[in-house]
């Protein structure tokens, strides 16, 4: 069947390019249809120029009506069976963060074992998705997590993701932010969070953005051909609109990023849901485009239950229930954890208990 | 599509668990999330098992047939309520007519305004009570009913008490008089907000009321004449009598009414419009509509589509400004349609109590028959009909959000008001022939526009015959904005300044 789908290629955008046929992509995953849709995002990127033309064609986010859609998005109300689905999930898909001055490898080590084992007192509770710190601490976070075993029934071992790449400003020279995602992952890191130069983006050098994505992705690659999974930090805080979130999340995934993230959690305001509402419907749209799926991280300022569960109802409405995976999905947060731990106990024991009984780290 | 069904039986306590599953795809890896019902409380509604008239301060037996009020989601017997025949008209009008001549129209506007202030905040004290009383009663989704229609009702309630001792810088002249007895006839769509688009102005501005809520959604206007008991107002300032069509004819045909106010249908309208024609009556009527929604190619266009979405699933499609017709530039048509559907998949269909059902009972059986019809008639028409694969409950009248793609002007169903879940989707190539289309319908209540282009928007509303025309948005109501319709939508305005018009002898 052939259907047209949505094109970035909207309105004023056409008149700058010569005609594609990607307004009228197969929308299948045939060889034809994924094949025309990478040429014509081959060709978005070939120079400043046309990747500039590319963003700029985006349909535009209109302010009120996204927070207005996040914000009834924020208003379902998950109960009971609902609910305590809701909170294993995200317990799995929380990225245990600490990106502090005075972190240690003690401090580290606490923070893996908290990861494995969420809630010592209950061993059903499942791990969360990764731990996430600083490059100089991939070794003591490898080395406490490397001979854990996955927490069985089947759970994946928990992830060791670096931020990389001069985080959390970013300004450095390239060379640098190379290097010091290379020993990140030489280290083991699973992931790599980096940021984006957001000098370069809001000054419109589009292409200097892609070319240090692009270049990152490649410095993830590990000697045995896999590669670490990229997550790609915009610092929606700093970019201020929601044209430029979508701009940013469209350039990040042509890019190769695996992931898209909000924030570094240093910036305020951090992740909030309409910001991460525009960044699910572009990994949509990129999906019904390419047949790729890239997942989504917003980080920074989620601290309770009730908000972790207002970003999964979104999660399932707007890009769609494949996207309620730790894979696809993540949540980065120190604080999130242990208010998740206190409802699960609140479910399952018809109490709540108080902060005292969860560990701290 | 996901539907929430649940039967509820009884007014007094069992509520069947409702039960919601998820049609379509789930996903293999995560797991399906869900959603457990959430349903409201119905504790907090106290339904007396039947009803008298308002009149004078006091509840009075009719002297009419009483009739049934009916849940629209299950069909359950709610209570029986009075009918009032010309007689207890009569008596309802004699009895605004006094309060109007020896307490209210006496009264400074100062001491209008503290009752109208505390009406608005016992209407905010007992918000979730009406919400609930709404839903069971209409059949709308809780979150409408506790989102929209009691906030906005109380806000009117407080715009208009803020006018009451303003009435000299309103711009009718130095002194500004009320009209005397007002007669007030509502629809079912909006029972408690269209009431307090009627009621608060009428009493800002000196005048007194009888009021008729619709035959089908009765109830919290009941709730309301204990609301006015509960803030002490004058007996007789407001006065409610419940009953059909004949008592509406009774009252807006009154001699002695110096004001009818309507909103309804636009047949319905016109016989009142014939029947006050030569008399002294001041009316304001506010009819029917088949709103364009116009999508421009260069639209937020994620946006768009929620606009879409409230503009005509919004209250079942049950608003008389709804966006019922979705004029969408030929270019993007194909790319919006899609993402509409989509959309609408995600819509959860059923029990209005539901804390997360959005789109909730058709009002009553003769509407669910009346929008059968016509889209069936829209099929036999050629029209591309679709709806998403769509649970509905056994007991109660439900319609599935449906769209028809391919409609054109010529058309019934992009012509005649359907007042149900039911989209019409046009096309169009230019701003010019968006226009046209928009305005090619007797009807101009209300119009939408999505472009990312201010001064196109500027343009459009100014060619635009609608009373109300929103950008990028659709379906806002504020106390300070007045609304109202050209053509066969109906005369007079309600809300804001120019709202205080219709109640003042200007």
């Amino acid at each position: 069947m052939t259907r047209r789908i949505w094109s970035p290629y909207v309105s004023h955008a056409a008149l700058y390019l010569p005609r594609l046929p990607i307004v009228t992509i197969l929308n299948s995953p045939t060889a034809a249809g994924t094949s025309s849709a990478a040429s014509v995002l081959a060709d978005a990127t070939s120079s400043d120029a046309s990747l500039r033309r590319f963003l700029h064609g985006l349909p535009g986010v209109d302010q009120v009506g996204a927070e207005g859609r996040a914000a009834g998005l924020g208003a379902r109300s998950i109960k009971t069976t609902a609910k305590a689905y809701a909170i294993d999930l995200a317990i799995r898909m929380v990225d245990l963060t600490t990106l502090e001055g005075n972190d240690t490898p003690g401090k580290v080590r606490a923070l893996c074992s908290k990861a494995v084992h969420p809630d010592p007192a209950d061993p059903s509770c499942p791990s969360a998705a990764a731990v996430c710190v600083y490059p100089d601490m991939v070794p003591f976070a490898a080395e406490a997590l490397g001979t854990s075993p996955s927490t069985g029934s089947g759970q994946a071992a928990v992830h060791i993701a670096a931020v990389a790449t001069a985080f959390p400003s970013g300004r450095a020279a390239m060379d640098i932010k190379l290097a010091d995602t290379r020993h990140a992952v030489d280290a083991g890191a699973h992931e790599i969070d980096m940021v984006i130069d957001r000098g370069a983006f809001l000054s419109g050098r589009y292409l200097e953005v892609y070319d240090e994505i692009v270049q990152v992705k490649e410095a993830c690659a590990r000697p045995d051909g896999q590669s670490a999974h990229l997550k790609v930090i915009f610092e929606t805080g700093e970019l201020q609109t929601y044209d430029n979130v979508r701009r940013a999340s469209w350039l990040a995934m042509l890019a190769g990023a695996d992931f898209i993230k909000t924030s570094t959690g240093k910036i305020q305001p951090a992740a909030t849901l309409p910001v991460t509402l525009v960044m699910l419907e572009a990994v949509r749209d990129f999906r019904e485009l390419t047949g790729a799926m890239i997942g989504v991280k917003p980080a920074g300022g989620i601290r309770t239950s009730k908000d972790a569960i207002k970003y999964l109802v979104m999660v399932n409405e707007v890009a769609g229930p494949d996207w309620l995976d730790p894979e696809k999905f993540r949540f980065g947060a120190s604080t999130l954890l242990n208010d998740l731990l206190m409802q699960r106990t609140k479910i399952q024991t018809g109490r709540y208990s108080g902060p005292d009984y969860f560990t701290l780290d | 599509m996901v539907s929430t069904s649940s039967t509820t039986a009884g007014t007094s306590s069992t509520t069947a668990g409702a039960s919601s599953t998820t049609a379509g795809a789930s996903s293999a890896t995560g797991g399906p999330f869900t959603y457990a019902p959430a349903p409201e409380s119905r504790s907090v509604v106290d339904i007396r098992s039947s009803y008298g008239l308002f009149v004078n301060g006091e509840f009075t037996e009719g002297h009419g047939k009483a009739f049934k009020t009916i849940s629209p989601a299950t069909e359950e017997v709610l209570a029986e309520v009075a009918e009032a025949d010309e007689a207890d008209v009569d008596a309802a009008i004699r009895s605004a007519r006094r309060a109007y001549t020896r307490v209210w129209s006496r009264m400074s506007g100062a001491e209008r305004a503290k009752y109208l202030f505390r009406i608005a905040r016992i209407i905010q004290e007992r918000s979730r009570e009406l919400a609930v009383l709404e839903s069971i009663d209409n059949g709308k989704p809780i979150k409408e009913s506790r989102d929209v229609d009691i906030p906005t009702a109380a806000a009117h309630f407080f715009y208009y008490a803020g006018w009451a001792d303003k009435l000299e810088h309103a711009g009718y002249g130095a002194d500004p008089q009320p009209l005397g007895v007002a007669a007030q006839v509502i629809p079912w769509n909006f029972p408690f907000l269209m009431l307090a688009w009627k009621i608060a102005p009428a009493l800002a501005c000196g005048n007194t009321v009888v009021l008729k809520p619709a035959e089908t959604t009765p109830l919290t206007a009941l709730l309301f004449a204990e609301i006015c008991q509960q803030a002490d107002l004058p007996p007789g300032v407001v006065n409610i009598i419940t009953g059909a069509g004949e008592t509406g004819r009774a009252l807006v045909g009154h001699p002695d009414a110096d004001k009818v106010a309507f909103t309804g249908s636009t047949d319905v309208g016109r016989a009142i419009a014939k029947s006050v024609a030569g008399s002294r009556k001041k009316v304001t009527l506010e009819l029917g509509g088949k709103a364009a929604n116009i999508v421009f190619d260069d639209a937020p266009v994620d946006q768009a589509v929620e606009g879409i979405v409230n503009g005509i699933f919004f209250n079942q499609g049950h608003v008389c400004c709804a966006g019922s017709r979705l004029l969408v530039q030929e270019s993007v048509a194909d790319e919006v349609v899609e993402r509409l559907k989509r959309r609408m998949a995600t819509l959860r269909v059923g029990d209005p109590l539901d804390k997360n059902t959005d789109v909730g009972a058709i009002n009553s059986a003769e509407q669910l028959a009346k929008i059968r019809e016509l889209s069936e008639i829209g099929e036999s028409e050629g029209a591309g009909r679709w709806s998403p694969p769509c649970e509905l409950p056994d007991h109660g009248f439900w319609f599935a959000p449906t769209i028809f793609t391919g409609v054109s002007q010529a058309h019934r169903i992009a012509r005649e008001e359907i007042f149900g879940p039911v989209l019409s989707i046009l096309t169009f190539r230019t701003p010019k022939e968006a226009v046209e289309k928009a305005n090619n319908t007797p009807y101009g209540l209300s119009a939408g526009i999505w472009t990312d282009k201010g001064s196109r928007i500027l343009w459009m509303a100014d060619q635009l015959r609608a009373g109300v025309v929103w950008a990028n948005t659709f379906n806002r109501f504020d106390p300070a904005s007045p609304f109202g319709g050209y053509k066969e939508s109906g005369y007079g305005r309600e809300g804001g300044r120019h709202g205080l018009e219709g109640y003042l002898a200007v």
